[in-house]
């Protein structure tokens, strides 16, 4: 696929007393931020199971975004700090998975910086197409018989002679 | 064919250890039941029909098929195929067959370089001529078959049709008794199956309830390799640092590994409801990292995160030990 046509799908998860007011905020001041990304409102980050940024890349998005109120202002007082402990353990989990950290963003943003959110927008939504597609259900499809996978040892193969000295 | 008229029992390994037979031959004198109740139709481990006597049996002829191991290879799937034509009741036994367990670790990697290490570059491994094993081999007599070495390592429901499912690594015996006793009553005595898809030989609720060790307030600011700390009796070792996946895990198991003194590895799988093991583990990791006060500046709090988070090492394989094949992602994407 040609990058250039490639147009990420991004899972954004915003929470209700920062960051959707944000997005709401960009939207109310007709600030543009690309349209890649899908906002699912919750209460508060710290509502975000690991699972659903799993199920959102197995589901086949290319990239997950998290927002939240900035550290000290969490509605929930500290909630956004298990967000963010969450993301980090999260980012390097999904590296093991051969999943690019970055695919897993987490930006701050209080009711007032619809800008600064549509912005951060902007900028994941060109860093996951620089990355590419995720395509992940292909990569799990890659279960049983499989020839995607680069041949590498197909060269390897039983030697006539040492067929020859075991008979 | 033996027509005693006795219900028919077969079990079965596809990529396993071998600890799910032993298991169940740990259930004591009560092996001695399941004789006199069954009829031992297949059971390579223990008797010696072979695959062609299979074939030979009218479908579901088997009553009770115990199949654990997962499906690694062409044959694993064949046989799988094959067992589920042959038998009324098909179990997943044990976490191999549930959801991938240690065969499916290999799902972090690709079926190339596992050959690679195992026949070329392990330590030990003496291999001049640099043989490695073809599904298809031409010798002078004609050709030689093995099975095929698949990619991704699937469970058993990932490839046919489960009626039951009894988790553990292994299964405890008393559970495995347990078990046994119903399907032998609803043999014997006409009781009543469990719906088709439960989970049986386990507890509906997680290892800590029931871990002995009382439990408080966690806060870690390290963790622990289990090599690293004698740990505390009677504390609860997430509280001491030492990963430990009960938070996580079904119970039914009787907590063992934490009494001793090793964290749940979390064979006995996620609970129910819960489609990732793993994440609902890291969820509850993360949670209880306690360093961090909402004041801190940001990038001050990451630090502080990452320096608690050095201190664990390889999450996804800790995480995911037993759940890899069952899991949302199922397997790592490899970099070309």
């Amino acid at each position: 696929m040609n990058n250039e046509q490639f147009e990420p799908v991004i899972i954004g998860f915003t929470c209700n007393w920062c960051s959707y007011r944000a997005a709401d905020l960009a939207g109310t001041a007709r600030v543009k931020y690309p349209p890649n990304v899908r906002l699912i409102r919750l209460m508060c980050s710290g509502r975000i199971d690991p699972t659903f940024v799993l199920q959102a890349f197995a589901g086949g998005a290319d990239g997950v975004l998290i927002t939240g109120c900035h550290p000290g202002e969490c509605h929930y007082l500290e909630q956004n700090l298990k967000a963010l402990r969450r993301t980090m353990l999260l980012q390097r989990t999904v590296a093991q998975f051969g999943i690019e950290p970055e695919r897993v963003r987490l930006v701050w943003a209080s009711a007032a910086e619809g800008v600064y959110l549509a912005n951060a927008i902007t900028e994941m939504v060109e860093e996951i197409r620089a990355l590419g597609p995720l395509n992940w259900p292909q990569v799990a499809a890659l279960n049983g018989k499989s020839h995607v996978l680069t041949p590498a040892i197909a060269s390897v193969v039983v030697s006539e002679e040492l067929v020859e000295a075991a008979i | 064919m033996n027509e005693n008229g006795k219900p028919k029992f077969g079990m079965y390994w596809a990529s396993s250890c071998g600890g799910c037979e032993i298991s169940v031959l740990n259930i004591g004198e009560h092996i001695l039941t399941v004789d006199e109740v069954f009829d031992v139709v297949f059971w390579p481990v223990a008797t010696d029909f072979k695959y062609e006597d299979v074939r030979g049996y009218p479908d579901g002829y088997i009553d009770l098929c115990l199949f654990n191991g997962a499906i690694r290879n062409s044959e694993n799937e064949e046989m799988a195929h094959l067992l589920r034509q042959k038998s009324k009741v098909l179990v997943a036994f044990g976490s191999c067959a549930y959801e991938g367990c240690i065969p499916a670790l290999a799902n972090f990697t690709s079926r190339e370089a596992i050959f690679q290490t195992v026949y070329l570059d392990s330590p030990s491994v003496d291999n001049p001529g640099r043989v490695i094993p073809q599904p298809v081999t031409a010798v002078p007599e004609g050709q030689l078959h093995i099975p095929e070495f698949y990619n991704t390592v699937k469970s058993l429901d990932q490839v046919v049709d489960v009626d039951y499912t009894i988790p553990g690594c292994p299964p405890e015996p008393h559970q495995i008794w347990a078990v046994l006793q119903v399907v032998v009553a609803a043999l014997t005595q006409g009781a009543e199956l469990p719906p088709k898809g439960s989970i049986i030989g386990a507890k509906e609720t997680a290892v800590c309830d029931e871990c002995l060790h009382p439990k408080s307030e966690k806060k870690i600011f390290r963790f622990y390799r289990p090599y690293e700390k004698v740990p505390e009796p009677g504390v609860c070792l997430l509280e001491q640092g030492i990963v430990c996946m009960g938070p996580a895990t079904r119970g039914g198991c009787g907590a063992l590994c934490p009494q001793v003194g090793m964290g749940c590895r979390g064979c006995y799988g996620p609970l129910g409801g819960v489609a990732d093991q793993g994440a609902r583990m890291l969820s509850a990791v993360a949670s209880v990292i306690g360093v961090g006060e909402p004041e801190m500046d940001e990038r001050m709090l990451e630090r502080e995160f990452e320096t608690v988070m050095d201190t664990l090492v390889d999450p996804a394989g800790t995480f995911y030990r037993f759940s890899m094949a069952h899991s949302l992602l199922k397997r790592a994407k490899i970099k070309d």
